[in-house]
């Protein structure tokens, strides 16, 4: 009897041992041998490649390698950044500003890289807020913010900054409708089929990158998700996905789940152009702000414009039409010829892919099964290439390698899964740990994709690195692409949340005519200090401007007297170095703001709001010399009324000190 | 034995000798190239016949550590007369091929020769009292240390390499002095008539 238990205990002990072994292999098992060999770049070596990866919450775009993963630069977009003044710095507060005032935080989804004839050419890339409703251009020369536009009629700005081939357009579709601008916004929420619309932005793009919002297209009520331009042939529209065409107000994850397909868009821009020249267009009074850097001034302005020209696509027939998509569209990418349009489907379990020829012949042929408030809707098969058979669960975004593949994330399965484009045959799949989002193959969204590398963004990472508390970080994965099975290569932290990202061949940026410093005597900021001797202090009521100079080691002045508590100060500090990599910093005691990071030959300024008497030292922060410990100063505070006189001096006391 | 003729040969040499010295005027004559940690891509100094160039503003900034005096073209007469010498020599070169004399060669090569010579004491002078005519009150001061470039050559100086070699106009004046030489063999050696 006992024997029979023991025995028995023995057979579940090792029958469960068994069901154990059995369990799928983990994640450290996924890299092979080579793995290491083809992410390293050794120490002073360049990267291949650069990546554009948006912040998500972080509001900023931040600058990785390709293959190392090595973190370069985060360039300060639509948040403040008090390390580098953004958005604290006099000069920087107008590029945040906005219709709805200054706004110091929003959410970056998407990247999006300058392109002539359809390939990524390294001179700007473009960012969208997700939250107040803008597009910014990062100048690829300064890897700065050089210029944000808002966008009226719109919430929650996602579908977007996608450009046409040329950069002719950068383009913005709400997720949110919204009661328009120019109508009565005040109305009750239950009322979204009747009041609120759709509107989808194109933003014209000048030879120097300036923006301009040429037109608006109203649409329907309905969420618009993610969208590509076509390219090659179909070069002259633009798809946009769309989803809750239930038109629902509230619990959209039930209510605007309920039809069997949503719709992608697609818009014959070239159209629409037309219709404005013939007069079709409606101007409408709205409110939205256009913030531009000056490089030579070193300052922003910001302007806000009152109109918009806006085309209604239910009234112009032949701009809009809609093609059935299953399951609220997500992802909307565009192949390489421009050919295949690739729909996904978040809660399908198969991808569609359209083909542009047969939606041309569809709309010539009017094999249409009715229309959606207005705008008519193709047939699905008329337009239909055909479809990926169980690619896997919850298909978001796809990318091309330029050798007729695509490369699909699933959320749901976790996994990337490489299909050929043609026969819809799947060819190869593997894991990202863990529910990726978006991915990127540097030029994977133009017609020239250089298809080495790609990298998964993940939104998960519980397990994967060591553990920092609740909040873990998100990440990405690089896979070598190159060979038929992708391989898993690196796997890296992120700042923010990773979504859309572009990539691009290093030498196209690096010898883009990158800019090492700002010449001197090209800056024309009003209050520039072009040498030591012009350093200056002048009061003008209570308002007081310090002229300073910073240069290895010294500030001038670096003694200043007679500021009274109740003075709105403000330093104007220029930095007179013209040499590569020698910023100065400055910070002074009790600031409410930030600091500033002065680049050679830049000129900025903080204000400083002095609230009691007393000494208040202040400093270079960015450690520039050897004797950058030195590089301090001393600003004496007096009582509100005080006589002390307003002095400074730098090398000699001024006062002269008394025994 | 006197008045003795040089050969055509010896003439094109004068020529290209003339060329050089007058080309050797629109281009830098020596180079002080300086390397160290914080900057990897180097900084040079190039002196020409009437100038300094180069990365001059960088090093007076950076100069200013050890206290050393910074560098002005307009602080060194010899950037005023050095063009008229350096001219005047490719217009002897070229009276050289009428007078076609050897010992006027031979006395134009000396003449260079002592030229050389003291240009070379000349900007040893000048290296000797940059690198030791120091500020006192210099942030960096190292006891017994100067700062004298080497007259040709490599030298350490703190963390800066410094290499000072000929440039582009340095080589043209040195092919015109081995020229000039050639011609002196040439015509005493082996034109024995």
């Amino acid at each position: 009897m006992k024997n029979k238990f023991v025995k028995a205990i023995f057979a579940i002990v090792l029958g469960s041992a068994l069901v154990t072994s059995c369990k799928p292999k983990n994640s450290g098992d996924a890299v092979s041998g080579d793995a290491a060999q083809k992410a390293y770049v050794a120490p002073g070596k360049y990267d291949e490649f650069y990546n554009f990866v948006s912040g998500g919450f972080s509001g900023q775009l931040s600058v990785y390698g390709l293959p190392s993963g090595r973190l370069f630069r985060v360039i300060p977009v639509f948040s403040v950044d008090p390390e580098k003044g953004w958005g604290y710095s006099e000069e920087t507060k107008p590029m945040l500003n906005t219709s709805n005032g200054f706004v110091p935080w929003d959410d970056l989804h998407h990247t999006e890289m300058s392109q002539t004839n359809g390939e990524v050419d390294g001179r700007w890339v473009f960012g969208n807020a997700n939250n107040t409703p803008r597009i910014a251009r990062i100048d690829l020369k300064t890897f700065k913010t050089a210029e944000i536009i808002e966008l009226p009629n719109s919430g929650g700005n996602h579908s977007s900054p996608f450009i046409t081939e040329n950069t002719e357009y950068v383009v913005a579709g709400t997720r949110f409708s919204v009661p328009a601008d120019y109508s009565n916004g005040d109305v009750p929420i239950n009322t979204y089929k009747e009041n609120f619309k759709g509107h989808i932005s194109f933003v014209k793009v000048g030879k120097e990158g300036e923006m301009d919002l040429a037109f608006q297209i109203v649409t329907p009520g309905v969420n618009f998700d993610l969208s590509h331009a076509g390219k090659g042939k179909s070069h002259g529209w633009f798809f946009f996905s769309c989803y809750n065409t239930e038109q629902a107000n509230t619990l959209l994850e039930v209510n605007a789940s309920q039809r069997d397909k949503d719709f992608i868009m697609a818009v014959n821009w070239k159209k629409a152009e037309e219709y404005i020249k013939a007069g079709k267009g409606k101007k409408q009074s709205v409110k939205y702000a256009h913030n531009k850097w000056n490089e030579k001034t070193h300052t922003a302005t910001s302007e806000i414009k009152n109109e918009v020209l806006v085309l209604d696509s239910a009234e112009l027939k032949d701009i809009c039409y809609m093609i059935p998509c299953p399951k609220s569209p997500h992802g909307c990418d565009v192949d390489p010829t421009g050919e295949y349009i690739v729909g996904s489907g978040k809660l399908a379990a198969l991808i569609p892919v359209f083909s542009f020829d047969k939606l041309m012949r569809a709309i010539k042929n009017k094999q249409f099964e009715g229309d959606y408030s207005g705008i008519p809707v193709v047939k699905y098969e008329a337009a239909l290439h055909g479809e990926v058979q169980k690619p896997g669960l919850g298909p978001l975004h796809t990318e091309f390698d330029g050798k007729g593949n695509a490369y699909t994330t699933f959320f749901v399965s976790s996994e990337v899964v490489k299909w050929d484009i043609k026969s819809l045959k799947v060819l190869d799949r593997v894991p990202t740990y863990y529910s990726v989002g978006h991915l990127c193959i540097p030029g994977g969204d133009s017609k020239k994709p250089f298809g080495k590398y790609l990298i998964a963004y993940n939104k998960i990472t519980k397990d994967r690195y060591l553990p920092t508390g609740p909040e873990l970080a998100q990440s990405a994965q690089i896979f070598d692409i190159s060979g038929d099975k992708m391989q898993l290569i690196l796997d890296f932290p992120t700042i923010g949340e990773p979504h859309y990202a572009q990539a691009a061949p290093a030498d196209l940026i690096r010898n883009n005519g990158q800019l090492k410093f700002y010449p001197i005597k090209d800056n024309n900021h009003p209050y520039a200090t072009k040498g030591e001797k012009e350093a200056k202090v002048v009061r003008e009521g209570n308002k007081v401007h310090v002229y300073m100079t910073s240069i290895r080691s010294h500030f001038a002045p670096d003694n200043i007297e007679g500021i009274k508590v109740g003075d709105e100060v403000y330093f104007h500090v220029t930095n007179l170095e013209q040499d590569w990599d020698v910023p100065h910093g400055f910070a002074i005691k009790g600031a409410d703001n930030g600091e500033l990071l002065i680049m050679p030959g830049e000129t900025t300024t903080l204000k400083w709001l002095p609230k009691k008497a007393g000494m208040y030292p202040m400093y270079c922060t960015d450690f520039c010399s050897a004797l950058h410990q030195e590089m301090q100063g001393y600003v004496r505070v007096s009582p509100a009324g005080s006589s002390v006189p307003l002095t400074w001096s730098v090398g000699t006391n001024l006062p002269k000190a008394t025994k | 034995m006197k008045n003795v003729k040089i050969s055509g040969l010896s003439k094109v040499l004068l020529l290209i000798i003339a060329v050089f010295f007058a080309g050797s005027l629109l281009v830098p004559m020596w180079q002080i190239q300086l390397e160290a940690p914080q900057y990897p891509e180097g900084l040079v100094l190039r002196l020409h016949a009437n100038k300094i160039g180069g990365d001059v503003e960088i090093i007076n900034g950076l100069n200013h550590y050890i206290g050393m005096a910074t560098l002005h073209t307009e602080n060194f007469f010899e950037f005023t007369i050095l063009p008229y010498i350096i001219g005047g020599f490719a217009i002897i070169s070229i009276l050289l091929i009428f007078i076609a004399k050897r010992k006027a060669v031979l006395s134009f090569l000396l003449l260079y020769v002592t030229f050389v010579i003291l240009a070379a004491i000349d900007f040893y002078r000048w290296n000797y009292e940059y690198g030791h005519n120091l500020d006192p009150n210099a942030a960096i001061r190292v006891p017994g240390m100067a700062y004298q470039p080497p007259l040709i050559g490599y030298k350490q100086l703190l963390n800066f390499g410094a290499y000072s070699i000929p440039d582009i106009g340095g080589w043209m004046l040195t092919f015109a002095g081995i020229l000039m030489f050639s011609i002196v063999i040439k015509e005493y050696k082996f034109n024995k008539k």
